[in-house]
């Protein structure tokens, strides 16, 4: 079999549009950086070269770079937690933000930032923490009643639950912060922080998160193969299914709890890209995961970009660009999968 | 090969198969009988082990729940009844999960033995054509032929099959019979079947073991089993009389 794998070339070709974007990301903003500075200035930070101070270095090195790096790895980690989430459950409409895993993550943050949980040492590590452990749990309680309503785990009953988890969750969040007395401000500031205030520290533990949870779901490629055909199925070809369920799920938990922890509740994001990968290269995992990691850092790119820009200098939130796309992404998938299932 | 001993499954309590034990040996096919309700299904998932159950498998004198599942499915390869496609897999993806409990490593024999099986799975199925189909473009009872490949490419000792011609037409049934009993041939094989049809019961199988509301009411070789009294019992009709009413549809009539 030739083509069931990303082949060298295919990988050359989504980096080098993966920095092309990178860089035109970088680029454009309330000030446009001509392309030649931009490149010097980064080509000169990476080797530790002097800088020779023009205007656009400190905007370039301590504003656009951090929030590009960031974007485009919450763009990866959420697609590929999407891809995957889609063939354990062998539904096309499974992500974050429709299964309620995002509202819980984004209810463990409140908490901690209301509560004052912190882990010493690590900044943010208390809101991490528990945004993971809120984001497991609420995926595990999400699917036990999923199971309990009907064991085929059908694409639109998982939909319905973790709608009604998102508004559940949503509202002990506004609980929460209405005791939340002084701390308030700090957790409104995190709600609409959005990753406009990235910095290199949470693009290093968001790129240490993808390439931990993405080595581990990568390593699964066959088995969510396996899954995506039927999880009997599965079972059957000797797939070890609870193992196998229970790692990508905690996987999946942790990576979108740290990305919902440092950027918010980005909707939609693993919905759409994955979706549109399956269309470009199949949905054999072995291309599906490599392709919705690269569609999906490009497509949060050009997200921000346009909620940076399209209202300029007003500064649009990147959450609405995602759901305004992402909501007519989900209609057209549900349309077609009644359509095909029946 | 397969030893089931005091075999009993419960669902909210109630058994749906009650103490049903039999020894299957290589070269024999065993046909699950009986009406709905009977606990033929519910059988053949407990020896997929995808329901919980008490009583003991042995598979070549090993406790079967204790085989690990990659293990057990080089042992054992299921065609269940309902097998439909969510995504646009390829014939050939389908077919090579089938392959998935050989992965070890990555030597280069390992994937040639893939390609072959594979390629002869697709070739005795008559899928090879479709090979890089999707499965969302065939019909059921194509994509019912793509899981037996599937079983077949896994290569199994014991193949279990949940109503294997549901879903087929007439030529497809018997074809998809006749390949089970051609890969039957080969030393060392056995099959369990549940099958619906009484007639395509006594024809293909060895042996027959009838159930009833969850309890075996005969098992032994298949004519014994399905002697006219047994059937009577189980169906609640004369099933002797109605068989030889509707062979009767067929004569003289050309």
């Amino acid at each position: 079999m030739k083509h069931d794998r990303f082949t060298g070339r295919e990988y050359l070709l989504c980096s080098l549009l993966l920095m092309g974007v990178l860089l035109l990301c970088v680029c454009v903003g309330s000030v446009n950086v001509p392309l030649g500075d931009t490149v010097r200035v980064i080509w000169n930070a990476v080797w530790g070269k002097p800088q020779d101070g023009g205007a656009y270095q400190s905007i370039i090195l301590s504003v656009r770079l951090p929030r590009v790096l960031c974007v485009a790895l919450s763009g990866a980690s959420l697609s590929l937690c999407g891809a995957a989430m889609q063939g354990l459950l062998r539904n096309p409409l499974a992500d974050g933000s429709t299964l309620g895993v995002s509202a819980g993550a984004s209810l463990g943050a409140v908490i901690a930032l209301a509560f004052g949980v912190a882990l010493p040492g690590i900044p943010y590590g208390g809101t991490m923490v528990m945004a993971m452990l809120f984001a497991f749990g609420s995926l595990l309680l999400i699917l036990t009643l999923a199971y309990a309503l009907d064991r085929s785990l059908a694409t639109h009953s998982i939909i319905l639950i973790g709608v009604i988890f998102s508004m559940f969750a949503s509202s002990l969040m506004s609980l929460v912060i209405s005791f939340a007395g002084e701390k308030i401000k700090s957790i409104t500031f995190w709600t609409m922080g959005s990753l406009s205030g990235s910095n290199y520290p949470y693009a290093a533990i968001l790129s240490a998160a993808l390439l931990l949870c993405g080595a581990v779901i990568l390593r699964h490629r066959e088995e969510l193969n396996a899954f995506a055909v039927g999880e009997e199925n599965a079972r059957h070809v000797g797939v070890n299914v609870r193992r196998v369920k229970l790692t990508i799920l905690i996987t999946v938990s942790v990576l979108i709890g740290v990305c919902v922890s440092i950027g918010g509740t980005i909707a939609f994001v693993g919905l759409v890209t994955p979706h549109m990968a399956r269309m470009l290269v199949g949905p054999n995992h072995r291309k599906l995961l490599p392709a919705s990691l690269f569609s999906g850092a490009i497509f949060l790119l050009l997200a921000d970009l346009i909620a940076r820009t399209i209202l300029r200098p007003i500064e649009l939130s990147i959450g609405v660009v995602t759901s305004l796309v992402g909501a007519v992404a989900f209609v057209m998938i549900f349309y077609r999968s009644r359509k095909e299932g029946a | 090969m397969l030893t089931a001993r005091e075999i009993t499954v419960r669902y909210d309590g109630k058994p749906a198969v009650d103490a049903v034990s039999f020894e299957l040996l290589a070269g024999q096919w065993l046909m699950l009988a009986g009406p709905n309700g009977a606990g033929k299904s519910t059988l053949i998932k407990a020896i997929a082990q995808t329901v919980p159950y008490e009583g003991t498998f042995l598979l070549n004198r090993h406790h079967l729940k204790k085989i690990k599942a990659a293990e057990r499915a080089r042992m054992i390869g299921v065609l269940s009844q309902h097998n439909s496609a969510e995504y646009a897999y390829t014939v050939e993806e389908i077919v090579r999960l089938g392959r998935y409990a050989y992965r070890r490593g990555f030597f280069s024999r390992q994937a040639e033995d893939d390609e072959r099986e594979i390629a002869s799975a697709l070739a005795l199925t008559g899928m090879a054509e479709y090979r890089r189909a999707s499965v969302l473009s065939l019909s059921g009872g194509e994509v019912q032929r793509v899981f037996l490949a599937q079983v077949f490419a896994q290569n199994p000792q014991l193949l279990i099959l949940d109503e294997p011609t549901n879903h087929l037409d007439l030529k497809y049934q018997q074809h998809t019979l006749d390949l089970v009993a051609e890969w039957l041939k080969q030393p060392g094989r056995a099959v369990v079947s549940v099958m619906h049809d009484v007639s395509l019961a006594k024809k293909y199988g060895t042996h027959a073991l009838l159930l009833n509301r969850g309890k075996t009411v005969a098992y032994g070789t298949v004519d014994a089993v399905f002697s006219r009294e047994n059937l009577e019992a189980v169906y609640e009709m004369d099933v002797y009389a109605w068989m030889r009413e509707l062979l009767a549809q067929w004569q003289g009539k050309e």
